[in-house]
């Protein structure tokens, strides 16, 4: 008998504690196509433990008939909050409405989703991908003073990613009447193409200087690095290499001197989205819808230690 | 022996049935196995090749410009050989299963796998390049295997079969370089993609001494007239002592194979394996070179000279559109527009209904000046 009521005693301890301390998270990740988006996954769920947070991962390789499973799964799990990077922009509507009916709020990270109401979930938070073609532009043109003939390998044509950072570098290099794109050609974001793509330009172009390579992605630039060492030239120095994300092997690259800068897209979105569904759950109603988490410019001077945080 | 079974075999091939798919119209210049050389088969692909390669000078006046640079060949002609490699490969390996009759859905899978294997195990310490490139065949080796098994033991129709692994063999490679791009520092193996011989990228050379290798294995032995016999009419192969199960089994290794070799190529030449993207869709590549080459994807005609030739144009068409500067957004409708029209003027029904409009119009033209 007495037993019997220390283990239930404790039980309703062990129940009360979890209810109490552990914040339980759903988080319905992309897949894991990139370096980049494992990156990602790996920075939530270290942020989640230091925090104390129980994370349920769920991993929806790249579908999303996957993903709404999972929110539907969580829902019914009665977890207090759900974080969603989406695969695709629509068909959110029915899912969201679920989980605003169950009271939990759900906070959007990376790409974008299209909804008509935005109170159906408390808050996106992405990088900014016009920014960061802006920050880009505007290091190259402060570097070349504004004399560039570039060659741009843009992302998989349509992504939105490929088409906002295209935007903002063009916006800037607009104002440089000497800076020009002489080729543009989609590398669809892989090594592979961009490497393929640079070879094609550097015989088109036949002996006419390239002053630099903008790559909407950290990977074809690399790709564009090889093809510009066999064809004799310095990657890096004849020709300057930009680009966005700061994946650890481009910080490799540029701390080797073959790559010049890029725009950091933050892996790092588990902290802010954790402070929203703090904020929120402390009775914060009033949060933005868009919090913003563009990463700054990198160079070769500081890339062989960003390298070593990063190897990881 | 073999003599014997050959004549057989192109004997019965011509009073069968179905051999009548894959014959023109006039009894004479009947398709025979084996033997065929016409002219025509030829001069199409041969002609859009051509073409392709004029629209470039215009595009680019130094476009045949060959410079010799740091002990190798180097301009856009030796990029196209080069780029067009792994498709090529592809193209050898697919021409087989092909002409039996089948198709091979997962070689760009097979690619993705092969490349996995081969960059972590160079990974490891002390590796001898021999074991690595070794350990790629086998690989490709054994997919080829469970494909022509599924096909020819447990008669799976080909398409669903080899989809099996397109769609599996993509979650292996990804479970091998768990989920991560796999890179490495291997001047040997690299070289696979990157290294030369007598001036001319690897990668060309590899397509040459496989496509001796096979053009020999298949014309050289009756093994070539074997699997368009299968291709034809497998049953009635089989009537004729045609091991029909076996020569699928080993077109589909084969496949396999190439498929390994290529994907150790791309994996070489950016020293990286990516499994989301290596091979991806190259399969529909292969098909595409091979069905530009002239097969009948019925089975029972293939010459893999020409499905290399398919694979130029594709490669020839992908370096114009680069080098055209072009806005990317309509890369995939010329490709389709081009590719269409290759496929048109190859089509003999259509030809000669052109030339027909064509006469017409002539005709009604002579009319109308008699009346003036």
């Amino acid at each position: 008998m007495k037993n019997y009521t220390l283990v239930s005693v404790f039980s309703l301890w062990a129940i009360g504690a979890s209810c109490a301390f552990a914040t339980t998270v759903g988080f319905s990740q992309v897949g894991s196509e990139s370096g980049w988006r494992t990156s990602f996954s790996e920075a939530v769920k270290a942020e989640a433990k230091q925090r104390g947070i129980d994370l349920k991962f769920a991993d929806a390789q790249q579908k999303q008939e996957n993903q709404i499973k999972a929110v539907r799964s969580f829902i019914a799990q009665g977890v207090d909050a759900i974080i969603i990077a989406p695969v695709v922009e629509t068909g959110w509507k029915p899912v969201l409405k679920e989980a605003k009916r169950a009271n939990i709020p759900v906070v959007i990270v990376d790409r974008n989703i299209k909804v008509d109401d935005d109170s159906l979930f408390l808050t996106r938070i992405a990088s900014d991908f016009t920014e960061e073609g802006r920050k880009i532009a505007q290091w190259l043109m402060d570097k070349t003073e504004g004399n560039c003939a570039i060659a741009e390998l843009q992302g998989t044509v349509g992504a939105t990613a490929a088409i906002d950072r295209a935007a903002g570098f063009n916006a800037v290099i607009a104002n440089y009447s000497n800076a020009k794109i002489v080729r543009s050609q989609t590398g669809e974001f892989t090594r592979a193409k961009g490497k393929e793509v640079m070879e094609g330009f550097l015989k088109a172009q036949n002996g006419q200087a390239l002053c630099a390579v903008w790559s909407h992605n950290d990977e074809m630039a690399l790709g564009a690095v090889q093809a510009i060492k066999e064809a004799g030239f310095k990657p890096g120095k004849d020709i300057l290499i930009v680009s966005v994300d700061g994946v650890p092997d481009y910080f490799k690259a540029m701390a080797d001197g073959d790559v010049n800068a890029t725009v950091e897209l933050s892996p790092y979105l588990g902290g802010p989205a954790f402070d929203a569904i703090d904020a929120f759950l402390k009775g914060n109603k009033d949060l933005p819808k868009l919090i913003s988490t563009t990463g700054d410019v990198f160079t070769q001077e500081t890339a062989a230690a960003e390298y070593e945080k990063r190897r990881l | 022996m073999k003599t014997s079974v050959e004549m057989m075999s192109s004997e019965a091939l011509i009073e069968m049935p179905n051999s009548q798919q894959t014959s023109s119209n006039t009894p004479n210049d009947r398709y025979q196995a084996g033997k065929s050389t016409s002219f025509g088969r030829y001069l199409w692909p041969l002609l859009a090749l051509a073409l392709l390669l004029l629209a470039n000078l215009f595009i680019d006046s130094s476009f045949f410009h060959i410079a010799y640079q740091d002990d190798r060949l180097y301009g856009s002609l030796i990029d196209i050989l080069n780029r067009s490699a792994p498709v090529a490969l592809l193209a050898i390996g697919m021409s087989l299963v092909i002409a039996t009759g089948g198709i091979d859905l997962s070689v760009g899978a097979v690619m993705a796998i092969a490349g996995a294997v081969c960059a972590n195990l160079l990974l490891l310490p002390d590796i001898g390049l021999g074991t690595v490139v070794l350990a790629g065949l086998v690989v490709g080796l054994m997919a080829g295997c469970i494909n022509g098994t599924l096909v020819s033991f447990l008669g799976i129709q080909p398409i669903v079969a080899t989809l099996l692994l397109m769609v599996a063999g993509r979650g292996v490679a990804q479970l091998i370089n768990q989920g991560q791009i796999v890179t490495f520092q291997h001047q040997g193996f690299a070289a696979i993609g990157v290294g030369q011989f007598l001036g001319l990228p690897m990668p060309i050379w590899i397509v040459i001494g496989m496509l001796v290798l096979t053009q020999l294995l298949l014309r050289k032995t009756a093994l070539g007239l074997f699997i368009e016999a299968v291709g034809c009419n497998a049953k009635a192969s089989r009537y004729l002592g045609i091991n029909d199960k076996s020569i699928k089994l080993f077109a589909y290794a084969i496949a396999g194979l190439c498929a390994a070799l290529a994907g150790m190529i791309s994996t070489a030449d950016i020293q990286g394996s990516d499994a989301n993207n290596a091979g991806l869709w190259l399969e529909l590549d292969a098909i595409l070179a091979v069905v530009i080459g002239g097969a009948a994807l019925t089975g029972g005609r293939f010459s893999l000279f020409l499905s290399i030739i398919g694979a130029l144009i594709i490669q020839t068409l992908a370096t114009t559109i680069i080098v055209s500067g072009l806005p990317a957004k309509f890369n995939l409708l010329i490709k389709a527009i081009v590719i269409l029209t290759v496929l048109l003027l190859q089509s003999e029904k259509f030809r000669r209904q052109l030339s027909g409009l064509f006469k017409l119009r002539v005709f009604k033209g002579t009319k109308v000046g008699d009346k003036k």
